[in-house]
């Protein structure tokens, strides 16, 4: 058995007192896709969103359970937040690049950590551009705003701006659910050529997508991991009713 | 009636409406206008008021105006954005604290200025001895500004969507580096708009100066730049009749046989700036937030 880079156990996740993960059990190997799919509220954001602690920003929700990310407590008191999250980084549903040119938005995450030196920026901004697949868009406009993109262009650069910082883990929850066909395979694409480098877990609603993209699929409902198996299994043979029932359309 | 008759009829009586609105202020704008700008010259802008003959001009009072205006934005634009950053970024909105700092600022934001003047002259010019001066009408000014001030950078931060606050924390930053390095630069535009408006206001304001910065304009040597001399228009110590409160004086008690004269060219100078304040708003804002969204 290889080692697993992130471990959950039995999470339960609470808004006050309404419990909206009901313990959950999942790990991750290092390196590949693993996809969560699940109808709307069936808790798979909410749980993406924990793996990296997005929930202490909020007042009234209460994460209990077993976060292992290296064989650290990821809910450990004495955790640097900071520090987590750059190992673990986030691209969310909407692109939301800063009010920035495309070079300063790349370039945040290293210059926070008090990089200054500027041929190591331009370098890493460089790679992590092409990793995320817009160098060859943006290379002659690098000093332009962020914002001046297309939407598609927009969720690469802030891939790439997540990238920058050298996760070993990138959450991605509905990475193309704001975008266009082109411009989502374009981000799938990207996220098919990171598989072998990152540890990645997407939340989506599109079933294709997570056929297409994942080597793992785990299906949540009402806040229960009701299923996870290989891609393939889950989609051609999966083993729960309600799996079957959700895959082929019947309600979500 | 049908509904398409309805709406038509619904249509003409908010064009007419807002006909009205455009109606009134062009009036306002065209009559000060034309009673004033025929009396505007180098030597009125610049000329020192005189009380009993004719050909005095508004420039220490003009002077007055815009200096009191720099003195109130120096004090109250640092409160009023940590005022604003708090109640959007840090307050819980549910908590009682953070109402009863909102209702504050409601009330102060609807008190009459005339009693902010009054009360600015009850406290700091006569409890705290600082009288009739710049620094007290300043002050009288702050309070009055406050309110709206607070009120305008906080709307401007709102808009700053909570995606990219999520970016941030995303990224590891903390609140205050969210806030420092991505939020406030993000709301810039907005909040200069309010700042800019706000000023506009500001420089308006009579009421709130009467009995604060008082009503006598000592003559100024503009040679003299050293703030603790009495003559030097930097000293904050000094009485400082504005271009508002001139105006008021002028009119009620003025004794210069041109007096007319003089408080319609005030008063078309007192609205150019306050539009040249509207007018830059508009402009600098568009400026900034194309330097924010497009090729620089």
């Amino acid at each position: 058995m290889t080692e697993k880079i992130l471990t959950t156990e039995n999470v339960r996740l609470y808004y006050g007192d309404n419990e909206a993960l009901h313990g959950i059990n999942l790990d991750y190997d290092q390196y590949g896709i693993t996809a969560l799919i699940g109808p709307s509220g069936s808790g798979k954001s909410t749980y993406l969103r924990a793996l990296n602690r997005m929930h202490d920003l909020q007042d009234n929700v209460t994460v209990n359970g077993n976060f292992m990310f290296k064989g650290r407590d990821i809910y450990a008191p004495d955790t640097d937040t900071v520090a987590l999250r750059k190992e673990i980084g986030m691209v969310f549903q909407q692109p939301n690049p800063f009010p920035f040119s495309i070079y300063d938005n790349v370039a945040f995450g290293l210059r926070i950590s008090g990089e200054k030196n500027k041929s190591v920026l331009d370098e890493k901004v460089e790679t992590s551009l092409k990793q995320a697949a817009v160098w060859d868009e943006v290379k002659d406009d690098l000093h332009k705003s962020a914002l001046s993109l297309s939407g598609g262009q927009q969720q690469r650069v802030s891939i790439a701006r997540a990238l920058a910082t050298a996760p070993e883990i990138l959450l991605l929850d509905e990475p193309t659910a704001a975008l266009d066909p082109v411009s989502s395979h374009k981000v799938e694409n990207t996220l098919m050529a990171l598989r072998d480098q990152y540890t990645m877990i997407i939340v989506t609603h599109s079933m294709s997508q997570a056929s297409r993209l994942s080597d793992r699929t785990a299906f949540f409902m009402s806040g229960d991991l009701i299923e996870v198996d290989s891609t393939k299994q889950m989609f051609l043979n999966p083993t729960e009713q309600k799996t079957q029932d959700y895959i082929s359309g019947r309600f979500g | 009636m049908n509904a398409k008759n309805a709406d038509k009829i619904a249509t003409g009586v908010l064009y007419a409406i807002a006909g009205i609105v455009i109606l009134i202020l062009a009036a306002l704008l065209g009559y000060i206008l034309i009673q004033g700008v025929p009396h505007l010259s180098w030597h009125f802008l610049t000329a020192p008021a005189s009380a009993f003959t004719a050909g005095g001009g508004i420039g220490i009072q003009l002077f007055n105006s815009l200096y009191l205006l720099l003195i109130t934005m120096l004090l109250s634009f640092p409160i009023a954005l940590g005022a604003g950053i708090y109640l959007n970024e840090y307050a819980n909105p549910k908590s009682k604290i953070t109402g009863m700092v909102r209702m504050t600022i409601e009330i102060l934001s609807s008190l009459p200025s005339v009693v902010v003047g009054l009360f600015g002259f009850l406290l700091f010019v006569v409890q705290f001895n600082l009288g009739f001066s710049i620094l007290s009408g300043a002050i009288a000014l702050t309070f009055f500004n406050l309110p709206l001030l607070t009120r305008s950078i906080e709307d401007a931060l709102a808009t700053v969507p909570d995606l990219q606050r999520e970016a941030g924390s995303a990224l590891g930053l903390s609140r205050w580096e969210t806030v420092g390095h991505i939020i406030l630069p993000a709301a810039l535009p907005s909040i200069v708009t309010g700042v800019v408006l706000s000023a506009g206001r500001v420089f308006g304001e009579a009421a709130a100066l009467i009995y604060t910065a008082g009503q006598s304009a000592p003559a100024l040597n503009f040679g003299d730049w050293n703030p603790f001399n009495i003559s030097s228009p930097l000293n904050i110590m000094r009485p400082a009749e504005t271009l508002a409160v001139h105006i008021w004086k002028i009119n009620s008690e003025g004794i210069m046989p041109d007096a007319q004269e003089v408080s319609a060219g005030a008063s078309a100078v007192l609205i150019i700036v306050v539009l040249i304040f509207n007018f830059s708003a508009r402009y600098l804002s568009s400026y900034l937030y194309k330097r924010l969204t497009s090729t620089k």
